[in-house]
């Protein structure tokens, strides 16, 4: 089988986030990027399943700047075959970001699966593996916990609202874009990180998969950090009278009950 | 005055209050407002659609729109809108709009700002500005070009309009053609909580690894139902096996902005933060005064959570039978 993972790098959760000096994005300076969380489920899910289909080979694609060769090593080092990086700018949309990853894997000689994360941990916008669905006309579940792969195709649980979950059958090519509970991610070993740096990652260009400017479609600008909050109100007593005053504040001043 | 599209969304024969948010928002700023409105056997909820705000009806019933499918959704949207030369088409961003909009975007070749907590329609131009790294930081998206602008909006960021019953809407019917759909729907297993959903209560009752056991949320579970309200929880309580993945808030899982916030013994993390500091109204009750909840808390409780929180039943129990 020939299985691919689409992956995003991104600032660890921890990073403390400063603007840049024209509030146009944030300041690199100091983050510590990571491969994003829900990738990781899809990375792992995409080993398993070679491990059970011997002679598969599992490709990760990003695009991004250089900087995200750093996370394909990461995966790579997790145990994927080879990487692709497709060279975008730092202000890239999603919708730039899908195409570039359709054109590349368009480029391959055959696609079964294709696995993301649900959404990744910078923008959380959790368009990137729906738009792949339409610009590589392949089937996508979103939001999966579990999957049955057979020999044509796959039976996926996806997560929706209410705790209720969905069922839905898909033959190849299909996308699954990984929630959390898919799998337990591996950690790398390192023997496996030493054998990574000597993995091929193949080196892509914008116009090599047809991307140009006109597919970026928005950009974020006038960044700005929350508004610091006012300091609450500490309510004193007795658990009883805390209580009663709290609701009191609740439906009196806030008016929320 | 622009004409903007709201897709409708409903569960269980109800239209969801997200739905009345967006066109209530259009319409009073003088838009000329569409609904689209799918699913089978639901023509009936177009009579309420347009109590809130829409004059116009797009109803396309089909077998394939019995249950939800990111494509077959898609599809459907898609041939309301050739042909209508929308400006501006809004869903909600409820697990449902987030799946099938960026489907919508790209048959439009249009921009879409996912998870957008302030929108402005005025111009009839979308401003839309939406968290980023986790609510760390707050961004304008801005569209590119003069094509369709697309967004979805987080739940209870617009707030619900007054109903008004005597307006009416014309029902438009269309039709879509849903053959070769690459997926199929096999099954639902219904979740067995008949809660709300934690993205989309008005009021999220949480609790954190201080609850000691999955027995103890019962009490997290007895404010939310006085209140109608949904039950959250911290990663370490759900690492901890007393709650359900799904129930988790936070960066790596729901992000909330519900109008009312309880956060019952929960430090504040940053990685908690990010799901729910955008709530109106916090409320933390935590026995170490210097935790990091209180920093985002409205009004803050130094005390113990078990001769709080069942005591704050009661209180909440009393104004409500009132
Ligand atoms: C990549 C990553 C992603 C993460 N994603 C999330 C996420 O999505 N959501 C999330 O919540 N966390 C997330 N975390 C974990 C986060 O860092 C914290 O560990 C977690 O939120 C702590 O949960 P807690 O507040 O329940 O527990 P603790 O931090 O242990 O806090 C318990 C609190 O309860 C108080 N307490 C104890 N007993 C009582 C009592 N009887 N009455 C009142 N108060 C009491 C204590 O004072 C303390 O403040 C993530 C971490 C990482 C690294």
């Amino acid at each position: 089988m020939n299985i691919f993972v689409c992956i995003k790098q991104v600032p660890d959760t921890e990073t403390k986030i400063k603007l840049n000096a024209t509030s146009s994005g944030i300041d690199p300076a100091g983050i510590k990027w990571i491969l994003s969380t829900y990738d990781e489920y899809a990375v792992e899910e995409a080993l398993r399943l070679r491990e059970k289909n011997p002679g598969s080979t599992v490709t990760v694609l990003s695009a991004g700047p250089a900087r995200v060769i750093e996370s394909i090593r990461t995966a790579l080092a997790m145990g994927a075959d080879n990487g692709i990086h497709i060279d975008l700018p730092e202000t890239a949309d999603n919708n730039s970001i899908a195409k570039a990853l359709a054109g590349a894997l368009k480029k391959e000689a055959k696609v079964d699966l294709v696995f993301t994360g649900k959404e990744a941990l910078d923008d959380s916008a959790a368009q990137v593996s729906q738009l792949l669905a339409e610009y590589l006309d392949a089937a996508c579940v979103t939001v999966v916990l579990g999957v049955e792969y057979g020999p044509a195709g796959v039976k996926a649980r996806r997560e929706v609202e209410g705790g209720a979950v969905e069922v839905i059958e898909a033959s190849f090519p299909v996308i699954i874009a990984a929630q959390k509970g898919l799998n337990e991610p591996r950690y790398a070993s390192l023997p496996n990180i030493m054998k990574a740096k000597k993995k091929e990652v193949k080196a892509l260009k914008a116009a090599d998969v047809g991307v140009s400017d006109a597919d970026q479609k928005i950009r974020y600008k006038n960044f700005q950090l929350p508004p610091p909050k006012q300091a609450g109100k500490k309510i004193a007593g007795d658990p009883a009278t805390q209580a009663k005053e709290l609701v009191r504040l609740l439906h009196e001043e806030a008016k929320v009950v | 005055m622009a004409k903007i599209f709201v897709v409708a969304e409903h569960r269980d024969g109800r239209l969801k209050k997200s739905t009345f948010e967006l066109l209530g928002a259009s319409a009073a700023a003088g838009h000329e407002t569409h609904a689209i409105l799918l699913g089978e056997g639901v023509a009936e909820l177009a009579k309420e659609l347009a109590h809130y705000g829409a004059q116009k009806v797009h109803l396309v019933q089909d077998p394939a729109l019995k249950l939800y499918s990111a494509e077959a959704y898609a599809k459907a949207v898609v041939s309301v809108l050739k042909g209508a030369s929308p400006d501006i088409v809004l869903a909600s961003h409820t697990p449902t709009g987030r799946d099938f909009m960026p489907r919508v975007a790209a048959r439009m070749g249009a921009g879409l700002a996912s998870d957008c907590v302030q929108v402005s329609l005025d111009g009839g131009r979308l401003a839309a500005r939406r968290p980023v790294y986790a609510g760390k930081a707050i961004v304008e998206v801005e569209f590119i070009g003069s094509g369709v602008q697309m967004a979805t909006v987080r739940a209870n960021a617009l707030g619900v309009p007054k109903p008004d019953t005597s307006k009416t809407a014309e029902i438009l019917t269309a039709s879509a053609d849903l053959s070769g759909l690459k997926t199929k729907v096999l099954e639902v297993v219904k979740g067995a909580s008949g809660r709300p959903d934690v993205t989309e209560a008005s009021i999220v009752v949480s609790g954190g690894r201080s609850l000691k056991s999955a027995d103890n949320f019962k009490m997290i579970e007895d404010v939310a139902d006085v209140l109608g309200g949904a039950v959250g929880a911290s990663r370490a309580a759900v690492d901890a096996g007393y709650r359900p993945h799904r129930d988790q808030v936070g960066q790596t899982g729901k992000v909330v902005s519900p109008t009312l916030y309880i956060a019952c013994g929960i430090s504040g993390a940053i990685q908690h933060l990010a799901g729910m500091r955008t709530s109106k109204v916090i409320v933390a009750i935590n026995t170490d005064a210097e935790a990091p909840i209180f920093q985002v808390a409205d009004y803050g409780i130094v005390g113990d959570i078990f001769a709080i929180v069942p005591q704050l039943k009661e209180e909440f129990r009393k104004i409500k039978e009132h």
